[in-house]
């Protein structure tokens, strides 16, 4: 499972690179899409992959079930995709913005705050 | 409840002038107010600090490291007074040269915003919020970025969120990392974790430690990882840009030092590898900086050759002698202090010499000296302050960074420092020359003014009152440097003793659960 | 989109989607819910009602502003953490009314504080969607 887990990070994270060095904005947008995902998954993996009970405390006990998973990690991901679906939904509209006031969404052709 | 009120006065104010955004005179009020207010409380919070030691909250009251602790010591402290002090200088700037326009859709909400962002990240201890502060400060900077803006501010907006994003994305790797390992994330006790976590496997703890470095480092816009600062931070209004230059890659650097000192054990790789950056990040700024013709563009380059010392004061911690680091990231501390006042005061001035001549080109320039002599007053006490003369803040600065680099025995990165000292003034010369000194073109000057708030004299006045206050804390630096330098060196006191600073976190003696040791051995 | 069936089910959905989002932000205390899951399930009907009539009917729908129902609700869950330092407890810490409501409702700062959560989501959320759907 480990390999696999793995394996997909680095899948996306080839992806999310591959989209980002594209000439396209909107690919961009899909490329950091896909970055965070890969980073996600990666902290998913990384707090360690067990087969366990859910860390929640049963009602009239005094402590949840032995063996439970870590359930930091899943607090973790979890802000880091609200912050991430703030974050896109501005860079989304950003790019939409920019097509309207550059006419393009060619980075290579953006070049109107270098001159 | 001392520590979170840098936090909590810049939310408020951003609701409150969220709330009256439609109520022009009554939302500059707030913002100034509560500008005012957050300066306030990161004076107590400094006094505190000063006289009773490091601050610890347990945020919701669930003890370290269950919680988010904030933890105030001296660097945060002092990081936190000095972006307070320049939050009321540019809100007060603001007034006069932000548009009412940018005002109404958010401008010091935003602000605010970033603030917040800015002062959390200086004041929390777990490392997941330390990333979450960022994402705030962030967020709040993408907004200012493109505010109002045109096509020049769309197109640098799309090049500094991408790879702000990318940094944060490399951060959060870090973290994901890092957690695998320790299995905690409060940075006290990841201190204790990492040390042995590293006697173990070395070279585990260094991966980590390098996707921080690479994200904090694109933050801090260091070599080779600056190209999106000069490309975005001349572009919106003058007021965002004297923030920006002062603060926000401040904070990378404040994460740098706050993680490889703190934090994570001593790693020579790394440390090596923060040599060869800094020197490289000064000299290419610089270099940068000589070949640019408009105000901003030379000033964004100073930044990161600038940036290049400080990370200097931190890579100088590869020498043995305790003495020596203690030296240098004393330094480091005070050269980031020094340099947040005197960049935003630079940037400031640049903007008043745009509302003035209605330009920042240099070759349009001319002839200020006789149109405004004590703007170029005004202008000389940051420059030559930023170039390194005495007797202004930035000579005792770089005596201090030259010093700690001639003991540790780094010779070619001490020459570097010198020689990158010589060019930055070289080319504040440059600005001198052309926008003071030189006759003034023939065509004809417009000012960029026009009528937007109020009579001219009472806007020069907004513009140039924030500019004195920081040019005469410039010069009381440069005279009185003691002060300052004594607090530099409690905190980088503070930094080096890992032990004091796990023993003033407090962590809670922890049981040992079964998950905790079903963990350990995957 | 001009659809008589869409526009009809709508007027049904949006009464039930708003209630199921307050369902959601109380039960979120101890079970799956709160105040984010409501908030979006709340700009799910807003959405729904901007997609069948337009963004214009659904703004009037809302009746406040969107930005004013960020604003409050960014004031509401500072105030939350705030009143837990009022009462000489660390910032953010959970203060909870002695007595329970009906169906195990307990009353307390978390609460205040999902409450603000809710409304913030409501508001940025609906402040981008129908900005965009204005445009």
């Amino acid at each position: 499972m480990f390999v696999v887990m793995a394996l997909l990070v680095g899948a996306l994270y080839a992806a999310a690179f591959y989209l980002l060095l594209a000439r396209s904005t909107v690919k961009l947008i899909f490329g950091l899409l896909l970055l965070g995902h890969a980073a996600n998954l990666l902290i998913f993996s990384a707090g360690g992959l067990v087969r366990a009970n859910p860390a929640i405390v049963p009602p009239g006990a005094e402590s949840p079930l032995p063996g439970y998973a870590d359930p930091i990690p899943q607090a973790l991901i979890l802000t880091a995709i609200v912050i991430s679906f703030a974050v896109l939904a501005f860079a989304a509209v950003l790019v939409k913005r920019a097509y309207v006031e550059s006419g393009t969404d060619d980075s290579e052709e953006m070049r109107a705050s270098e001159q | 409840m001392l520590p979170a009120l840098p936090i909590i006065i810049p939310l408020l104010t951003a609701c409150a002038c969220l709330l009256f955004g439609h109520r022009a005179r009554l939302q500059r009020a707030l913002a100034v107010l509560g500008a005012g207010g957050l300066l306030v409380a990161a004076i107590t919070l400094f006094t505190r600090v000063w006289i009773d030691g490091v601050l610890v909250l347990y945020v919701g009251g669930w003890q370290a490291p269950f919680g988010i602790t904030l933890v105030a010591d001296t660097l945060a402290a002092l990081m936190v007074l000095v972006a307070a002090l320049m939050h009321l200088a540019v809100s007060v700037y603001s007034l006069a040269n932000v548009d009412a326009r940018r005002q109404r859709y958010g401008y010091f909400t935003f602000m605010n915003i970033m603030l917040m962002g800015v002062c959390g990240a200086f004041l929390t201890g777990d490392l997941f919020n330390l990333y979450v502060w960022f994402e705030v400060m962030l967020i709040g900077s993408f907004v200012l970025l493109v505010l109002g803006g045109g096509r020049a501010q769309m197109e640098a907006g799309i090049k500094y969120v991408t790879l702000s994003l990318l940094s944060s994305a490399l951060f959060l790797a870090g973290v994901g990392v890092i957690y695998g390992i320790a299995h905690t994330l409060n940075m006290a006790h990841l201190s204790q974790r990492l040390t042995l976590a590293a006697e173990a496997d070395p070279w585990l703890v260094v991966a980590a430690s390098v996707l921080l470095l690479l994200s904090f480092g694109l933050k801090a816009a260091v070599f080779p990882l600056y190209f999106w600062l000069p490309a975005s931070y001349h572009t919106p209004s003058p007021a965002v840009s004297a923030i920006f230059a002062g603060l926000l890659t401040k904070v990378g650097v404040y994460a740098l030092i706050r993680v490889f000192t703190v934090v994570l054990p001593p790693s020579n790789y790394t440390l090596n590898l923060l040599l060869v950056t800094a020197g490289l990040t000064m000299l290419l700024g610089v270099f940068g900086a000589v070949s640019q013709s408009q105000i901003r563009r030379i000033l964004s380059f100073h930044i990161i050759s600038q940036i290049g010392y400080m990370v200097m004061g931190l890579a100088l911690l590869v020498s043995p002698d305790p003495a020596i680091q203690r030296l240098s990231v004393a330094a480091a501390v005070f050269y980031i202090a020094h340099h947040i006042i005197v960049k935003t005061n630079l940037f400031l001035i640049g903007g008043t010499v745009r509302a003035l001549t209605g330009t920042e080109r240099l070759d349009r320039l001319g002839a200020l000296l006789n149109r405004a002599p004590w703007l170029a007053i005004l202008f000389l006490i940051p420059a030559l302050s930023l170039a390194g003369l005495p007797p202004l803040s930035g000579f005792w600065a770089k005596l201090a960074i030259i010093k700690a680099g001639f003991e540790a025995q780094q010779y070619t990165l001490t020459v570097v420092a010198l020689f990158a000292g010589l060019l930055t003034l070289v080319s504040m010369l440059k600005i001198w020359n052309e926008a003071f000194w030189k006759p003034a073109p023939d065509d004809e000057i417009t000012p960029d003014d026009g009528d937007r708030n109020g009579p001219p004299s009472r806007r020069l006045a907004l513009l140039v009152t924030p500019s004195i206050v920081l040019a005469v804390l410039t010069l009381a630096i440069g005279l009185y440097p003691q002060a300052l330098l004594s607090a530099s060196q409690r905190a980088a006191g503070e930094l080096l003793d890992r032990a004091g600073y796990v023993s003033a976190v407090e962590l809670r003696p922890e049981p040992v659960t079964q998950s905790e040791t079903e963990k350990d051995a995957p | 989109m001009n659809s008589l069936v869409f526009r009809t089910t709508t007027r049904a959905v949006t009464p039930l989607l708003l209630a199921f989002s307050l369902f959601m932000l109380m039960r979120g205390h101890n079970e799956p819910g709160g105040g984010f899951i409501g908030g979006l399930l709340a700009v799910t009907a807003f959405a729904l009602y901007a997609l069948a009539f337009d963004a214009g009917q659904a703004r009037a729908l809302l009746r406040v502003q969107p930005r004013t129902l960020t604003a409050i609700g960014l004031v509401l869950a500072v105030a939350s953490g705030c009143l837990a330092w009022l009462a000489g407890q660390p910032f953010l810490a959970g203060l909870w009314l002695p007595f329970d409501l009906p169906a195990e409702l307990k009353l307390g700062t978390v609460l205040l504080f999902d409450i603000g959560v809710y409304l913030v989501v409501l508001g940025a959320a609906l402040l981008v969607l129908l900005t965009l759907g204005e445009e």
